[in-house]
């Protein structure tokens, strides 16, 4: 893409829902004043939750949120991709198969049964995956929901022709720069900001409470030293196995570190 | 600040706040010890009689905890977090901006923020050491940072020299502490009945002067000096040198290096809360409307990826690396750069380490068995 004064149109976009919540979607509709400019250097194609219907036209920029959990989502999730030069996976669904990802590791058709007057109106797959098990994904943010300011600056990036710059630090990381003293250290509670990456500007520390993980592993996560540690805060491992657990239960590192935990295979 | 004991004045504890006053009738923003928390923090102070009493930091590696002193003093907290570094060294800022001209061309500007008069009160022997490296590094010749600067000049220090040090100081085996020794405006050693106050400088001296203060007599100033003796004594904790470099550089295979990887988080923590430390990434934040950009800096540690990546490939790519470079650069190759070990003996990364990894412990490990 070129500088915008030079560009022949403008870029289309459309923002396309999967398994979820809605909520990082929103993270776009919350941008208020910013969201009028965007709509003036972008061609919103398809946005259901905003307005625009037109999911089959093909776009320069595919935003996706949610996970693939029925067999819709599928075929879908091929469709778009093949008709988007860049596709980017939004939010823990997404981008590690979100809450609805805890069922991968139980029984999913006996908690339809328990749960469901007519279980037979569901028909969900198995797991719940994200998009990059299925389809080629050129950047993903994580978060449940992503933040505005993360959105915008991929948005942002790609008009003006570079790549999103990535940043899989630890929410450490920005807590500091805020002087945020840590609540693991000053509290003795169990925080998983240590190996969880950054773009949230570590709202939970700045009101006191521990991290929960919800913006997924971050790069060189030492895990095994976290559970160690949460074991010496009076944390039984069971307790432990839910603070990896939770939004993103399927990244890979958070899902080998309960393994591991539920083995008892730690130290 | 024993220097000149006949310079020194008495400050009695009643009259602590007329000194925050007639700081704050100069213009200046005082800060001082202000609980967030469950820690100290160093906050804007509302009123003269803001300072809080009683109020004491037990420190062990990884956990920090306030407690009460049952002498009710003003400053027997030791350190929290942050004392000086993120007022001098921000965290956050832009350096400057650009926009696009009429005529399609860049117009760069730099970006000066206002910078507030601020008088830190409670700062220790340590914070005093530290900034001293952080001055070295940010004022050098020929790459003094503005910012920094700015900042920097218009400071005003009330240093305290700590009669109650936590479990993790060791400013006594680093030569940096407990009583202040120079960098400050102000001096003060707490007694039972008010403060021994020495000026370190012209504007020190004035406000010093403003305040009419009795002389210290001898028995004050020998009870100060006592108390500083004993606090040193107290400490627990010690490096086995003040310098480390050919001792550190010598045990780079070390298989300690492994042990202590496997046991940090790489979370940054200890290169946030060391007053020393000065990495920073820049970074650029272009406008969404296209036509204006901030050119950004922001606190970097070697801890995280992007400081150890180099075109195509990161020269420290996991934690043994990252450690290694931390623990090398701060206590032996920083005697290359400023002539002395990067460490002030503060104990800041080792209380607030989320699981508790403690600098002695890990260089007693390291240079234990001397030479390979």
């Amino acid at each position: 893409m070129n500088a915008p004064t030079e560009h022949p149109r403008k870029p289309r976009v459309a923002v396309h829902k999967f398994s979820s919540c809605d909520g990082c979607q929103l993270a776009f509709l919350n941008l208020g004043e910013d969201l009028l400019t965007l709509a003036g250097r972008i061609d919103l194609v398809h946005f259901a939750e905003a307005g625009p219907l037109d999911p089959d036209t093909g776009v320069d920029v595919a935003f996706v949120e949610g996970s693939v959990s029925t067999q819709e989502d599928l075929e879908r999730i091929e469709h778009i991709r093949a008709h988007s030069s860049v596709l980017i996976a939004i939010g823990a669904c997404a981008t590690s198969g979100g809450i609805q990802g805890l069922r991968n590791q139980a029984n999913g058709t006996e908690w339809v049964a328990q749960i469901y007057s007519h279980p037979e109106a569901i028909a969900s797959l198995a797991r719940s995956t994200p998009i990059s098990s299925h389809v080629k994904v050129d950047f993903e943010l994580w978060g449940c929901p992503v933040s505005g300011p993360q959105m915008l600056a991929v948005v942002n990036a790609l008009l003006l022709g570079v790549a999103p710059r990535d940043n899989a630090d630890k929410v450490c990381t920005e807590c500091k720069r805020q002087g945020y003293p840590c609540v693991m250290v000053s509290r003795g509670i169990a925080c998983m900001g240590p190996v969880t990456r950054a773009g949230c500007g570590a709202l939970c520390p700045s009101l006191g409470r521990d991290c929960y993980g919800c913006y997924g592993p971050a790069e060189n996560a030492n895990t095994d030293a976290l559970a160690a540690q949460f074991a010496s805060l009076g944390l039984t491992p069971e307790a432990a196995v839910r603070r990896f657990q939770s939004i993103n239960s399927q990244a890979p590192v958070f899902r080998a570190a309960a393994d591991k935990l539920r083995t008892g295979s730690h130290d | 600040m024993f220097a000149q004991p006949d310079r020194a004045g008495f400050l009695p504890l009643a009259q602590l706040p007329a000194l925050v006053a007639r700081l704050m009738a100069l213009g200046y923003q005082c800060l001082g010890p202000v609980v967030e928390q469950g820690a100290v923090v160093m906050r804007a102070l509302e009123s003269p009689d803001d300072l809080p009493r009683g109020l004491q930091a037990e420190q062990a590696p990884g956990h920090y905890r306030l407690t009460s002193d049952p002498h009710k003093r003003y400053f027997a907290w030791a350190n929290g977090p942050q004392a000086i570094k993120p007022l001098t060294f921000a965290p956050q800022e832009s350096l400057w901006r650009v926009e696009r001209d009429d005529a399609g061309g860049l117009q760069f500007a730099a970006v000066t923020p206002p910078v507030a008069r601020q008088a830190i009160i409670g700062v220790r022997a340590c914070d005093l050491a530290a900034l001293a490296l952080q001055d070295a590094h940010f004022l050098r010749e020929g790459r003094r940072d503005p910012h920094y600067a700015q900042r920097r000049e218009q400071l005003f220090l009330v240093a305290v020299q700590c009669a109650v040090p936590a479990a993790t100081c060791f400013c006594a085996s680093t030569g940096d502490g407990p009583t202040p020794t120079a960098g400050y405006d102000l001096a003060l050693a707490e007694l039972a009945d008010g403060f021994v106050a020495a000026a370190g400088s012209d504007r020190g001296e004035a406000v010093l002067n403003a305040l009419n203060l009795a002389p210290a007599t001898a028995q004050q100033i020998e009870a100060a000096r006592q108390q500083g003796q004993s606090a040193a004594a107290a400490q627990t904790r010690s490096l086995p040198s003040r310098n480390l470099r050919d001792s550190l550089m010598n045990q780079l295979e070390h298989p300690r290096w492994d042990d202590v990887a496997a046991r940090c988080l790489a979370c940054g923590n200890c290169t946030a809360v060391c007053p020393t430390c000065f990495c920073h990434a820049e970074a650029d934040a272009p406008a969404l409307d296209g036509a204006t950009s901030r050119h950004e800096r922001i606190w970097d540690s070697c801890f995280v990826e992007g400081h150890g990546h180099l075109h195509g490939f990161n020269v420290r790519p996991d934690i043994r690396t990252r450690y290694r470079q931390w623990l090398t650069h701060k206590l032996a190759t920083w005697h290359d750069q400023f002539g002395r070990s990067g460490c002030v003996g503060c104990g800041r990364c080792i209380a607030w380490c989320p699981v508790g990894i403690d600098l002695t412990e890990e260089v007693a490990a390291l240079t234990a068995g001397g030479p390979p």
